[in-house]
């Protein structure tokens, strides 16, 4: 039972491999293009999957669309242009800068500028807290030892 | 004041997003395709291979397309409702028998009722492929024109079939 389950995963990682064998290309630079496409284009079924990630049958049928417009001699700009067609700018991983996505990209730019002045006036509130921490003096010590008992007679240097 | 008042209104803030998330399904993703002409296809008929199945064939009336699999388990069980609603409203319904193989996809209509007018037999999904189907069942209402004007992903219920659907094909028939 143990050897089985030490074969178990690596079963799984040649069969998840052997999915995702690309296809053959005549030429390495399609290849190179089809790769990169299927990185940067989201499987629908699954959606935190890229195509190249996903074994679901649209991932695959897409997967082979991409190869046919690929050795049909479609650039990318046309490849990418047909699915948002069919599916929306939701599979580009790399969504276009449009009214729509504008809180997308620039979102993290305003939030920040915030998240800056508030680490400023934390930080600013506890130095001004420093500032104000005196040692004791003779009295309050004196207190101090009163409070704690005997055992802690003052500062031990 | 501000120290009270501001860790609430962030809270406040969080809530009302979270709540908004609450309601809005993730897998949703709007189509595209909706106020569009819906994409051209010629497909050879379920019943009978050697006639085809057009979109010119579905304009001129309010038209709804289902896709549908005998493999589909969703399919199931919305099926029944279209059976029925087909049958009552009279609805142009034909169906997208998306990869399926013919004779299971014969079976599945003969064990479960056909309420399609035709159903066009996309063996390769390259029909379903233009319509941007992922998951089926998924339902296009089509216009006079041929025009997408709703499309529905997943098994439709009864609930948005009333509220939805059927106020929406009585709406587009009215129209010129």
């Amino acid at each position: 039972m143990n050897k089985l389950r030490y074969l178990g995963l690596p079963a799984l990682l040649w069969a998840a491999s052997a999915a995702a064998l690309p296809p053959e290309f005549k030429d390495p630079g399609s290849e190179q293009r089809y790769l990169a496409l299927i990185e940067e284009i989201r499987c629908l079924v699954c959606q935190n999957q890229s195509l190249a990630d996903s074994n679901a049958g649209l991932a695959r049928d897409l997967r082979n669309e991409i190869q046919r417009m690929i050795e049909a001699g479609q650039d990318n700009a046309q490849i990418v242009e047909f699915l948002v067609a069919r599916y929306g700018d939701f599979v580009l991983y790399r969504p276009p800068l449009k009214g729509n996505t504008w809180l997308l990209w620039f979102g993290p730019f305003l939030i920040l500028p915030g998240a800056l002045a508030v680490a400023f006036v934390l930080i600013r509130k506890q130095a001004r807290r420093g500032a104000a921490d005196q040692p004791l003096n003779a009295a309050q010590q004196a207190r101090l030892n009163a409070l704690l008992g005997s055992e802690h007679a003052g500062p031990k240097d | 004041m501000l120290r009270y008042l501001l860790p609430f209104g962030l809270f406040a803030g969080l809530i009302i997003l979270f709540i908004y998330g609450l309601r809005h399904d993730p897998a949703y993703v709007p189509s595209p395709l909706i106020d569009k002409p819906a994409p051209e296809f010629s497909l050879p008929t379920l019943r009978r291979p050697e006639t085809r199945l057009e979109l010119a064939d579905l304009k001129g009336k309010v038209s709804l397309i289902n896709v549908w699999a005998s493999w589909c388990a969703a399919c199931v069980t919305e099926h029944p409702l279209l059976v029925e609603a087909a049958a009552q409203h009279a609805l142009n319904l034909y169906g997208l028998n998306y990869k399926d193989a013919r004779t299971a996809a014969l079976q599945w209509l003969d064990r479960l009722g056909d309420p399609y007018l035709e159903s066009g037999f996309d063996r390769s999904g390259k029909t379903g492929l233009d319509y941007g189907v992922y998951g089926v069942p998924e339902t296009f209402i089509l216009d006079k024109n041929g025009i997408i004007r709703y499309k529905h992903i997943g098994p439709v219920d009864q609930n948005q079939l009333d509220t939805i659907i059927l106020p929406l094909v009585r709406q587009l028939r009215t129209a010129p």
